[in-house]
């Protein structure tokens, strides 16, 4: 892992090549993590890669309900030569919750970003196949994000449809 | 007599060297979308696939998933820490270790709690059984696609020794729970070493028998040997780990290369594949088993004395003796099976090798004794973005066989 100063020089090199990109770095539990600004996150995420973090190993979505900016997506990458990870996270508003996607750069993002989008409802510009993933196609809301309750889904029970009553009691 | 060299005469006329060129095929025959799966016992669980055929060859393919979805990570979200171990080990089924794992893991790095070297070591034990378990299972399905059944018992013969294991350290076969924030639930009974000791004995003479019924099998070679060759860069860039990264020629093991809970105390070998191909990824899984059972002795051999849970009372249960005399350990007791331990907040992602590649659990926490978030990062649900590259101009049967070679477990994609 970058230590806390390695951390430090990264961001500002980052600073340096992206003005606007770094809003805050973070060193928790020995790991490093990059705060970005949402335009930067494909230059970030290629400025990572020139430095060695290759691979990308996961792309997830976090809602940070009742916080504002709600939205969060996070990108785990991952340097098989350096043996180090480092996490670039981001944060969307509810209402403009919208990254640029980075499938075109890392294909492995391509079903991860579509998970994120299916739960949390965040859209990702220049993806090339942008649907639901594990939640039918014709579902609507996001169920992952934290103000869609555990059982919002009404079940329609057969008994209750015959006696004309409420299907979802 | 005559009629017979007639016979022959004929069958020697007829020329298949046309046919057997069908890869070749122009683009003017007419291209058959056609829907394979759901339930289908070839796609191991409930996987959709459409595919576009030309004639026999595989043109085009999209995976649809989501069957299986259960909301598991929603789930998690509703209750307190502890309650979620159950939950996400039914995530990927045939590595339920694991899972829990990953999850303890993570919280226990958000907690700062140490996990007690003899409980790390039980649950490398635990772990390397499991990572056998679950290629057994792989290598009997996998077989029976190919339409071998013998494999399917003899893997099935091995994988209920191993269940009874679980049985005897856990009391489960499946989904045991055994591993828990700061440790595992409970030390190994009277007699386990022994009976692990005698299924390490017997499991390496085993996977040379399968060898032996497989790895020269005519069968088995034409049907895998060079099909669905994939270079590592492309599978790097697909995100793909495990076995089938390995299998590429792409020495990835997090054991070795970034180690967790004691592996750096082990000597094992990372086997790799050449080709890339699916007989190399079945290789690599049949070798696997073996350096897991190295493992296994080796964690044997050296398995410390010393608590198998953290002391730290306010992570884990107290022991049954110390409720009837301490009332602190009663008020601990309490605390911990009704609102459950607080954890501090952050973000963490723990990322561990299992038997299909790097899972990762991704916890959030807010301060309170429920997380804010739990994602995994299952290998299966990343994999299986290779399938459409990997059987690409080959054949539809190929595509059975690659996709068994692929291992992807659909509760795992679907979560």
């Amino acid at each position: 892992m970058p230590d806390a100063t390695g951390l430090e020089l990264l961001a500002q090199e980052l600073r340096d090549s992206e003005p606007g990109s770094v809003r805050d770095t973070e060193f928790f539990r020995g790991k490093g993590a990059l705060h970005i600004e949402p335009p930067a996150v494909r230059a970030t995420l290629l400025f990572l890669r020139a430095k060695g973090f290759e691979a990308l190993m996961s792309v997830h979505g976090l809602d940070y309900y009742p916080e504002e900016p709600r939205l969060g997506v996070q990108y785990e990458l991952l340097s098989m030569e350096h043996l180090d990870r480092i996490t670039v996270k981001l944060r969307v508003p509810l209402d403009a919750a919208r990254v640029d996607s980075v499938t075109p750069d890392w294909p492995t993002a391509n079903f991860q970003e579509r998970e994120v989008y299916d739960m949390f409802g965040v859209v990702f510009d220049g993806h090339p196949d942008l649907r639901r993933i594990l939640m039918p196609e014709d579902y609507e809301g996001f169920p992952q994000r934290r103000d869609f309750p555990v059982g919002g889904e009404p079940v329609l029970f057969t008994k209750d449809e015959a006696f004309g009553r409420d299907y979802t009691a | 007599m005559s009629e017979v060299s007639e016979y022959r005469k004929q069958e020697d006329s007829i020329d298949i060297s046309a046919r057997s060129q069908a890869l070749e095929t122009g683009t003017e025959t007419e291209l058959l979308t056609i829907n394979f799966g759901p339930h289908h016992p070839a796609t191991h669980g409930v996987l959709r696939l459409l595919v576009t055929l030309e004639g026999e060859v595989v043109r085009d393919l999209k995976p649809v998933i989501g069957y299986l979805h259960t909301g598991i990570e929603k789930t998690a979200e509703d209750k307190s820490y502890w309650k979620v171990i159950p939950v996400v080990e039914r995530m990927d089924y045939l590595a339920y270790y694991f899972n829990a794992h990953a999850f303890c893991g993570a919280v226990e790095t958000l907690l700062e709690v140490e996990v007690p070297k003899r409980a790390q070591y039980l649950r490398v034990i635990h772990d390397e059984l499991n990572r056998i378990m679950s290629h057994l299972v792989w290598v009997g399905t996998s077989a029976l696609d190919l339409g071998a059944i013998s494999m399917f018992w003899y893997g099935f013969r091995e994988r209920e020794t191993i269940l009874d294991l679980f049985e005897m350290s856990s009391g489960q076969r499946m989904h045991t729970r055994y591993f828990q924030v700061g440790g595992v639930i409970e030390d190994i009974p009277n007699g386990f070493v022994e009976r692990v000791r005698a299924f390490c004995k017997i499991m390496p003479d085993r996977v040379d028998s399968y060898m032996d019924l497989l790895a020269k099998n005519e069968i088995v070679l034409q049907r895998l040997r060079n099909v669905a060759t994939l270079p590592a860069e492309e599978l790097l860039a697909l995100g793909v780990t495990g076995p089938l990264l390995r299998a590429a020629g792409h020495p990835w093991d997090m054991r070795k290369a970034m180690p967790y809970s004691s592996y750096e105390d082990f000597d094992f070998k990372v086997p790799i594949g050449t080709h890339g191909d699916n007989y190399d990824r079945f290789f690599v899984r049949m070798l696997e088993m073996k350096e897991s059972v190295k493992i296994i002795e080796q964690a044997l051999d050296g398995l410390p004395e010393g608590p198998f849970i953290t002391e730290d009372r306010k992570v884990a249960l107290p022991p049954r003796w110390e409720l009837a005399t301490s009332m602190e350990a009663l008020i601990h007791h309490f605390k911990l099976v009704t609102e459950g331990f607080r954890v501090p907040p952050g973000e963490v992602y723990y990322p561990i090798e299992s038997p299909r590649g790097e899972l990762a659990c991704f916890v959030r926490s807010d301060g309170s004794s429920k997380p804010a978030r739990v994602h995994m990062r299952d290998p299966s649900f990343v994999n299986l973005q290779m399938t459409a590259p990997m059987v690409k101009d080959h054949y539809i049967a190929d595509m059975i066989a690659s996709l068994a070679c692929l291992d992807p477990i659909i509760g795992g994609v679907d979560r």
